[in-house]
């Protein structure tokens, strides 16, 4: 059993190299970090747990202005687990969003967008805005009240750009009012463009942080 | 303490490794799985019984059509269905009832009473019953089935909406 078990692992490995792989993401070298540090990962786990509780959402919600709210309620009330799924989707939504920005806060004190690390940063920011983004599309799914007169305040403030900003209001709303238009782009931004974007991102964010090795936490000589 | 019943600090990290990841597997793949079959899980419940008709207003030997419509709840959408049925006394008895569907048993289209055939038609595939439901001709493998039915005190015939087979 064992015997095969590892003449398996090792053909394997000889093709694929899960030990080159080991050696390189998981067994670099760190410097003395502190808990400051894990907000990036933390960042990371918060998104895969959001597209996992997003997809299982996919199964009941329905983006229609006729059922968006009772396909929602349908979840709450009478979907086993449904509470469970929802409520991690809802909190993590802003728990996301609010360790994004802190750990951007942290790379910003210890001066980590430095040299070589500038195109972190910048990736970084899209990954900030992305996240923001995903938030306000996600908001309007359930098609409420406050969802609805949310979307409409949002999507107003974006129209006061100068020059452009009529036209972007009515590419955001897919017309000059919030319809069920509105609410079908919202959907295809919040499960389809935003995480593949995000997705596609954070892994160029991770590329450049292994390349790079992190930064060290900055003493007295910097 | 002998070293009968030692374990080895491996053996204990193994141990509780295997426990915990098993539990956190069990709490993460419990719900996700129960999510996922939920409306699997949900038993089809009888609907209300519902009041068809009057039995003054049926006459004695000769089938009298009833309809009715269940509405059942699938997720957020309401689906209405309409029954029908034929109410036959075969005697003045009013125990002597029988409540049979008009749904036919081959491929459920509905069957018509025809008084010269003196039998149900089916239109879909020249299938005809008798008064009583037994198959007379035609594809369908068995009787028409039917509902089980009470009547009450101002004789409305009140049957539960949930189409038995005939054996
Ligand atoms: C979806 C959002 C994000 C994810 C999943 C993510 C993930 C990560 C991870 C896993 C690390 C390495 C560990 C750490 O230092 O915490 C990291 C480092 C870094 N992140 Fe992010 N990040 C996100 C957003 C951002 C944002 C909004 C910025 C700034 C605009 C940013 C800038 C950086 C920089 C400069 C580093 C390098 C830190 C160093 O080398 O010390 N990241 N990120
Ligand atoms: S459905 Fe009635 S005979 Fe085919």
């Amino acid at each position: 059993m064992r015997a095969l078990w590892q003449k398996l692992y090792g053909w394997l490995d000889e093709r694929i190299g899960f030990d080159d792989f080991y050696k390189n993401l998981l067994d670099r070298p760190e410097p003395r970090g502190n808990w400051w540090n894990t907000l990036g990962s933390a960042s990371l786990f918060l998104f895969i747990m959001q597209v996992l509780t997003g997809i299982f959402l996919t199964v009941y919600y329905n983006p229609s202005p006729d059922h968006a709210y009772e396909s929602i309620l349908y979840i709450m009330n009478d979907v086993q687990f449904g509470w469970l799924v929802r409520g991690i989707h809802h909190w993590g939504a802003s728990l996301m969003v609010l360790v994004v920005f802190i750990h951007m806060l942290r790379t910003f004190v210890t001066a980590s967008y430095k040299y070589p690390r500038e195109l972190t940063w910048l990736v970084g920011i899209g990954l900030l805005l992305i996240t923001i983004g995903m938030g306000f599309t996600g908001y309007l799914l359930p098609w409420h009240q406050m969802a609805y007169w949310a979307t409409t305040v949002g999507t107003a403030i974006a129209g006061s750009v100068p020059f452009l900003g009529d036209f972007i209001l009515q590419a955001l709303r897919g017309g000059p009012d919030l319809s069920a238009l509105t609410l079908q782009r919202f959907y295809a931004a919040h499960i389809w463009i935003l995480p593949l974007l995000l997705g596609g991102l954070i892994g160029f964010h991770l590329f450049l942080i292994i390349k790079h090795g992190e930064s060290h936490w900055p003493d007295k000589e910097d | 303490m002998s070293g009968s019943n030692h374990i080895s600090r491996r053996d204990f990290m193994k141990l509780t490794t295997g426990a915990i990841g098993g539990f956190i597997a069990a709490v993460i793949g419990i719900p996700s799985i129960a999510y996922l079959i939920s409306p699997a899980l949900r038993e089809d419940k009888a609907g209300k019984p519902v009041s068809v008709a009057n039995l003054e207003n049926v006459p004695v030997g000769k089938p009298y059509p009833f309809s009715f419509t269940v509405t059942r709840v699938n997720g957020w959408e309401r689906t209405s269905t309409a029954y029908g049925g034929f109410i036959l006394r075969r005697s003045a008895d009013p125990a002597d009832v029988l409540v049979l569907s008009s749904r036919c048993t081959h491929l459920s289209c509905r069957v018509n009473w025809n008084d010269e055939a003196a039998g149900f038609v089916c239109p879909c595939h020249d299938a005809m019953f008798d008064i009583e439901g037994k198959v007379l001709y035609g594809p369908p493998p068995e009787p028409l089935g039917h509902f089980e039915h009470e009547i009450d005190g101002e004789g409305n015939v009140i049957i539960t909406p949930v189409e038995i087979k005939e054996g």
